[in-house]
Parts: C-alpha cells; sequence; structure tokens
C-alpha cells in the first residue's frame, strides 16, 4: 500500500503549525504499514478541528454531529466488520460532549480505535476551556481560571477496563503511528490520548511545554497488563508525562459476545422476502 | 340476545391483570368472537390501581366501550373505584369475606377468590385463573377454551404451573355455573375465521421483521418498549443486533452509524426520548442517511403521563429537527396499518434516503385486537442501494450527485474501491465541506424541493368512510381511526369520517377533494389545542366548525364520542 493512495484532494484547513498536521501524518503512516485499502477504513468523526480529519485522507468518512462519533463508529462496526473503523476526535468532542457515550462504548467493546485530539482548549469556538484544560487556565470565558478539576481520561479509561489505553504526541508523528498500528491491531475498544499543542489559543500547553515533559515507556521494565501500576502511570503529568501503551488487557469483544461474529455480516443480509410465516403462526 | 359485551378487570398492579386479560383474549379469540382489549395502568411496578379492560363481539371491533357488563374487583378498592363504570344491570365479581364487605348490591356476585385459589392452586396468586373460570362461567364459553388458553400462556413455565392453573380455573368455573343465578352472557353468532391477536406495538415490530430490519437500538421508555422486547425475541432468528443504547441521542446516532454501514436500522422511543433524538433526525436529513424511527406518544409535556394516552407530538414530528428537509410521519390508525406503514416506512425512508416517523401512542401501543391474518404481498420490502454486484463497476463515486429526482445513489462502504464521505457540514457533491452559497442552494433544493416532489407521489391516502352522503364530517388522526369508524356506524347517514395514517406530507389534495362541498367538519384529537385542525388549515385552508379533544390522558370510546357529537 502506497502513502499516495490515501492522499485526498480537500484542502486543508487547519492552522499553519497545528498539532493536527502530526496526527494526520501517523495515521497515513499506520495505514500503510497495516496495509489496509482506503474502502475498507472507515473514519469517524463529531465536530471540532480534529473532526475535520477524515477529510484530508482519501477512505470512507462519516462526519456527524458534535459529541456523537462514538455511537456511529460502534453501529457502523457492528453492521458491516469488515471496516476498519477509527475515530478522530478531540478533548471537546469526546470527553465533553460525548462523555457518555465514551464511558458506555469502552463498556461495549466493539472493535474500533479512538483517536482523541488533545489539545486542552476549544479551538473551532476560539478558546475556551475543555474538559482537560489544567486548572487556572485563563480564558475569555474562565476569566478568573480554570476552576474545575481536569477531566483524568486514561484513568477512567483504565477504570473502566479499556482493553488499550495509550498516550502519544503529535509532534513524534513515529511513536504516534505505531501507537495507531498496536490500537488497530488490538481486538476491541481502543483509546489513544494524543497531546496535540493547539497553536493559537493555547498559551500553556504548547510544543515547548510538552517538549520538556513527555518521555517514552521503557516497555522493557513496563508491564501494561497490570492495572494498579498502570493506574499510577496515568496519573502522571505535572513534571513528566509517559507516553506509549499505558495499559492493555486482552479482553472478549462486543463481536465475540454478542455471537455476532459466528453471523453474516448484517450488510450482506436479504431485505426482501423475509419469511415471517412461523412468527405470524405465534399470534394465531 | 345480546350482540356484545364488556369485562373490566381490576385490581393492585402485580396482581396479574395482564395475564387474565391474556388468557380471557385467547378464549374468546378462540371462540370466534371479536374482541378489542387495553390496559389501563399506572407508572408503578406494585400496588395502586390498574385494570385491564376487553370488549367482546359478534363481529370484529375497533374501539371500548365507556361501561362494563362484568367488572372482577381483585382487591378491596376495586368495587368502589369502578362501580361507576358498571353498566346497568352489570355485576361485580368479587370476594366480600377477604375484602370485609358487609353491604349487599343487587351488582355483586360474591365468590371466594381467595379462597378457592389457595384450595386448588395452593396459593393466593391463583385469584388470577379463579376469575378467569368464573368469567369463562357467566359468559357462557367452553372450559376448554380456557385450559387451551392455560397451557399455551404457561407453555415454557412447566407442567406442574400448568397442572395447579388448570385446577384454578376449573375450581372458579365450577363455582360460578353452580352459583351464578343470572341470566348468563351469551354470544351466538357463526365463528370469525381464523385471526391474529396482537397489539400495535407488535405489529410494528413484525413490521419491521419483515421489512428487513437488521439494527434496533433503543433506550427503554414507556409505551415504545415492546416493540424492543418483540424485536429482540426474533433476533437471534433475523440475525437483528439489538443494542440498548445509553441513551437516545446513542440510540439514533447508532441506527444512523448502522444504515450508512448499509443495515436497514430503526429505533423507537417516546415524546421525551424523542425530544433528544432531534439533532439526530436532522442529522439524517443532512447525511441523506435512511433511518425509522417511532414516537409511541404518551401525555406530556416532560416526563407526563407515563403510562397513559396523548397524540399531542403532532406538530412537534412534522417539524423536528433544525433546519429545512424533506421527511415522512406516518400515523396508523390500526394494528394492521401499523404492519404495513412499518414496512412502507423502511421503503421510502431508503428510498429517498430520509428520517421517516412513524407516530403512535399508548392506545394503539398497547391495545389487543384480533386482526385478519396479514397480506404478505401488500406492500414488500424493496432494496434502494447499488448491489453488491453492481458495485464493482463504480468509479468517481459521489456520495451527493446532483440528480433530477434529489436522489442519489447510494453506495456501501467498502463495496465500491471508492471513498464515500458523508457529512453533516453542508458538502459538494462529493461530500467535502463547502462554504459557497451555489453549492448551498443545490443541496437545500435536493433535500427539501426535489425529495419531496417525489414524497407528495406516495402520499399514503386518507381513509374515507361514507363521505359521499354525509353531511357532517370527523377527522383524525392515528389511534382514533376505530373509535370514528363505530361512531360514525352508530351515528347513522348523516355522519362520516376521513382518517390519516400520513400526517406528513401533508394529503392536501385528497382532503379538499374528499371535503369539498363539506359544511360541518370536526376534527376529533388527543390534545389539548385542535393541531390536526391547525395543520388543516395550514395546508389546505380548510377551517374545521369544531374540534372535539380529550385531553385527560386517556383513549377516545364509543359511547364518550358519540354523546360529545351529540352534545
Amino acid at each position: 500500500m502506497d502513502i499516495n493512495e490515501f492522499k485526498s484532494n480537500d484542502g486543508i484547513t487547519w492552522c499553519p503549525g497545528c498539532g493536527d498536521f502530526g496526527i494526520l501524518t501517523a495515521l497515513k503512516k499506520a495505514l500503510v504499514i497495516l496495509d489496509r485499502k482506503p474502502k475498507d477504513i472507515l473514519l469517524v468523526s463529531g465536530i471540532g478541528q480534529a473532526a475535520k480529519l477524515p477529510h484530508y485522507i482519501r477512505c470512507n468518512c462519516f462526519n456527524g454531529l458534535h459529541g456523537r462519533a462514538l455511537p456511529v463508529a460502534a453501529a457502523a462496526k457492528i453492521a458491516n466488520r469488515a471496516l476498519t473503523v477509527i475515530v478522530t476526535t478531540g478533548d471537546g468532542d469526546c470527553y465533553g460532549e460525548g462523555g457518555n457515550h465514551l464511558i458506555h462504548n469502552i463498556r461495549r467493546n466493539v472493535d474500533m480505535t479512538v483517536i482523541v485530539h488533545n489539545n486542552q482548549i476549544y479551538g473551532l469556538t476560539k478558546g475556551q476551556a475543555s474538559p482537560t484544560t489544567d486548572l487556572g487556565y485563563q480564558t475569555k470565558v474562565q476569566a478568573g481560571g480554570v476552576i474545575l478539576e481536569p477531566m483524568h481520561p486514561l484513568e477512567m479509561a483504565i477504570a473502566l477496563g479499556c482493553g488499550f489505553v495509550a498516550r502519544s504526541y503529535s509532534a513524534d508523528s513515529g511513536h504516534l503511528s505505531g501507537m495507531i498500528v498496536e490500537g488497530i491491531k488490538h481486538k476491541g475498544f481502543s483509546l489513544i490520548d494524543v497531546l496535540q499543542p493547539c497553536v493559537t489559543f493555547n498559551k500553556k500547553n504548547n510544543y515547548q511545554w510538552y517538549g520538556k515533559r513527555v518521555y517514552k515507556i521503557d516497555s522493557s521494565s513496563y508491564n501494561p497488563g497490570d492495572k494498579m501500576a498502570a493506574y499510577q502511570k496515568a496519573q502522571e503529568w505535572e513534571e513528566k508525562i509517559p507516553l506509549g501503551i499505558i495499559y492493555k488487557q486482552e479482553k472478549e469483544t462486543y463481536e465475540e459476545k454478542s455471537g455476532l461474529n459466528q453471523k453474516k455480516p448484517l450488510v450482506e443480509e436479504t431485505v426482501e422476502g423475509v419469511d415471517i410465516h412461523n412468527v405470524l403462526a405465534e399470534f394465531v | 340476545m345480546i350482540n356484545e359485551f364488556t369485562i373490566r378487570i381490576a385490581g393492585e398492579a402485580g396482581q396479574g391483570m395482564q395475564t387474565i386479560g391474556e388468557l380471557l383474549c385467547r378464549v374468546f379469540k378462540k371462540s370466534g368472537l371479536g374482541i378489542f382489549s387495553n390496559q389501563d395502568y399506572m407508572s408503578r411496578v406494585r400496588g395502586g390501581n390498574n385494570f385491564f379492560q376487553l370488549r367482546v363481539s359478534i363481529k370484529p371491533v375497533f374501539t371500548l366501550r365507556e361501561k362494563a357488563d362484568i367488572i372482577v374487583a381483585l382487591d378491596q378498592k376495586s368495587h368502589g373505584l369502578h362501580k361507576a363504570g358498571l353498566k346497568d344491570g352489570g355485576i361485580i365479581i368479587l370476594d366480600k369475606k377477604k375484602f370485609n364487605i358487609s353491604e349487599n348490591d343487587n351488582t355483586f356476585f360474591d365468590a371466594p377468590l381467595y379462597e378457592t385459589a389457595i384450595n386448588s392452586g395452593g396459593s393466593d396468586i391463583f385469584i388470577n385463573t379463579v376469575s378467569c373460570g368464573i368469567v369463562t362461567a357467566i359468559t357462557n364459553m367452553e372450559f376448554a377454551c380456557l385450559s387451551q388458553a392455560i397451557k399455551d400462556i404457561f407453555a415454557d413455565k412447566g407442567a406442574d404451573i400448568i397442572e395447579k392453573n388448570i385446577a384454578a380455573a376449573k375450581a372458579g368455573y365450577d363455582f360460578a355455573n353452580a352459583s351464578y343465578k343470572k341470566e348468563k352472557l351469551k354470544l351466538n353468532a357463526p365463528p370469525l375465521k381464523s385471526t391474529l391477536l396482537m397489539n400495535g406495538n407488535q405489529a410494528i415490530a413484525l413490521g419491521a421483521i419483515r421489512a428487513g430490519c437488521k439494527f434496533y437500538s433503543a433506550y427503554p421508555m414507556t409505551p415504545s418498549t415492546s416493540i424492543m422486547d418483540t424485536v429482540a425475541h426474533y433476533a437471534k432468528e433475523f440475525n437483528i443486533v439489538v443494542e440498548q443504547a445509553e441513551d437516545e441521542i446513542a440510540a439514533i446516532n447508532m441506527i444512523i452509524g448502522a444504515s450508512y454501514a448499509g443495515a436497514r436500522s430503526m429505533s423507537a422511543t417516546s415524546g421525551g426520548g424523542f425530544a433528544l433524538m432531534v439533532e439526530g433526525i436532522s442529522l439524517a436529513a443532512m447525511t441523506e442517511t435512511p433511518i425509522v424511527v417511532v414516537d409511541a406518544q404518551r401525555p406530556a409535556p416532560a416526563t407526563g403521563f407515563p403510562t397513559r394516552t396523548e397524540s399531542a407530538d403532532l406538530d412537534f414530528l412534522i417539524s423536528a429537527g433544525h433546519g429545512e428537509f424533506a421527511r415522512v410521519v406516518y400515523a396508523p390508525g390500526t394494528i394492521e396499518e401499523a404492519f404495513y406503514l412499518t414496512i412502507k416506512a423502511f421503503n421510502i425512508a431508503e428510498k429517498y434516503q430520509i428520517p421517516v416517523l412513524i407516530m403512535t401512542d399508548q392506545h394503539l401501543a398497547d391495545s389487543e385486537r384480533n386482526i385478519e391474518p396479514f397480506d404478505l404481498d401488500k406492500v414488500r420490502a424493496q432494496r434502494y442501494i447499488i448491489s453488491k454486484e453492481d458495485s464493482r463497476n463504480i468509479t468517481g463515486y459521489k456520495r451527493y450527485q446532483l440528480t433530477e429526482s434529489g436522489v442519489s445513489p447510494r453506495a456501501i462502504p467498502s463495496w465500491i474501491e471508492d471513498a464515500i464521505y458523508a457529512d453533516s457540514d453542508e458538502h459538494s457533491e462529493e461530500g467535502h465541506i463547502v462554504e459557497d452559497g451555489a453549492t448551498r442552494i443545490k443541496m437545500v433544493e435536493k433535500r427539501l424541493y426535489k425529495k419531496m416532489a417525489g414524497l407528495v407521489k406516495e402520499i399514503e391516502k386518507p381513509a374515507a368512510y361514507n363521505l359521499e352522503k354525509a353531511d357532517n364530517v370527523l377527522l383524525g388522526f392515528g389511534s382514533t381511526y376505530g373509535v370514528l369508524k363505530e361512531a360514525c356506524e352508530t351515528l347513522g347517514e348523516s355522519f362520516g369520517f376521513a382518517h390519516l395514517s400520513q400526517v406528513w406530507p401533508f394529503p392536501s389534495e385528497e382532503i379538499s377533494l374528499l371535503f369539498k362541498d363539506k359544511k360541518n367538519i370536526i376534527t376529533v384529537e388527543n390534545n389539548a389545542s385542535g393541531q390536526l385542525a391547525r395543520l388543516l388549515m395550514r395546508e389546505t385552508g380548510i377551517k374545521v366548525n369544531n374540534s372535539i379533544l380529550r385531553f385527560d390522558g386517556r383513549p377516545f370510546n364509543l359511547d364518550d364520542l358519540v354523546k360529545r357529537i351529540k352534545g
């Protein structure tokens, strides 16, 4: 598979220098590594800068409502298992507006990969606090500084038993594409939280700020299968921020538990002439 | 000689009124009689006062009567609460000793329900089958019909349960035959031909299965839940995925996702849940993704009366969703229509790539009637996608290609080599985000004008009864069909009615023709503001003379409507 296969002709509308570019590059690389055809990939997104990403790759795309990418993605996968389903979402879209869907789709455990462009700020609405904005950060709306405790998505995902929880950094597209490859390979719901500098609205968590703090987890000494260790690792933030697979556990997927993968994909089922005579007989 | 009677069984939630209802429905149905039954229940699991009402007739019946010939009181409060609902000459079956009732009333038929239940079945839970035995005897039915009904209903409960229930029923039956001194309620008529017994929700579920629905997602909400129950019951057999969503927003987005991927998809809810789905309706319209959503209405605003009936979401459904786009709203009037229109809903949704809404209400959802077997050839499921075989030859695919009909050929992701872009933003023919006004205009015309022009040609014709002769015309939609029909039959030649089973696009042409020169037009509506009268005025300029409205959370019945029409 050649990377040009994924080239889209749609013009990119992100700010120059935006962290989203690194994610786009990493995702394309990952898809090349995985050797998936554009027709077999479905990118689902909601609203926000992250949600525009599917337009910049040539593959199937459903760009829906704010916060609602996950239910669309889960059901599309249920309907057609041939699709590799990836969600590109942001901290507002996934952790704010769509928080309930995140919780319950982790529980649902449909085989899909969720890439959260976490820039800790609202970009498209011009600079308000997001659920992950650091305490005290001032915005036009949060003029006295953010007073709400930031959400901790990785800790939450681990607590919910998410089978694949990782963090990466958009400036390191090599690392990120590796995480995406692992996330897609993992059977079940995979969450990849990507630190993504917003060059326009987040004056604190910029390339420099992240650059000083991020470090790669040493895979020779760290066991991502240890839930308590993972929980501790996920809490590292102010001084040092770990990148890599924080938690990983093989679990039965929705498709396996429901028996779906033993049956014909829903999309292949015939619609015409469904025989309901036996059912009607029960009402005689 | 009588032609019909009505039985009301009242008691606390948890006393098994539903079981009695189901048993008696089967007894009368097996005896070849016409039945119509409805439940009146409170929003609670135990206690309170619920009742089940069953009208039995020598011919098919379509609505309820106001008063009962037989009331079965299963608890102490019921005879007092329901006395006013007893017809002159009617009887109340009750257990005077158990309920500490000393008064004598010539309507009472005192029966030791509890003692008989314990002696025959071993527990007072059998009062419901004892009562069934008594009613079976008083209505002159064969005991064999009741014992067969018990075997059918408790089939999966085991031989012991069946045996005890039959013993309890027989004890009640024998007691009544020995002690009931008044004249029995006898219906004599040639039996009706073989029928199906079901309620509106079951008919919708069966329609969905027949239409090839493969994905159903919903959040449980009364009175829609039994659609999900029924689809789930048959899900394995028909390879349907039924997924209980975390909320109604998830439910509608899930059915949109499954439908985008190519599976026929559906959800059902009631008004409050539908309110949460509204943004999703707009999404389905914008992305041109076919979906079918049922709103089984209940009285609102907010939580309202969770277990009761109203049809006040008419205005809401025909305009639900921000922005302007084509949609269809069906309002089936009968259980049969609920079945056929559900199949049509899937076809129309897919043919025009739009959201199709089916509005019912608690009355239609829960009422059971014995109906003629479905004609499976009447409405057949048809697909409107690019088949897998044809997909091989597709190149340069544009999801939103501009066409004369406004409908773009719909390809299925992974079946064609090209990528398929669907977007909630305004988009180009390729599905990419645009900002220019010229494309915007073309896309609005596509989604609204062009699709509407096609949909108008597919309007479900209003039902019309005696409109040539009648001076007085009743008009209704949804679950009022049955009461309109029987009211007109009762009122005589000068009355006719029209019933709308599709309220959007509004059948303006058809109604204008039917109502030409009619002087006295009256809408009959289960809402407080006469929404249908307003819609009629808006769409046709026809002003009604009167609206008969009922908004106490209860359905119209034949006697009540006739009385109100006569004024």
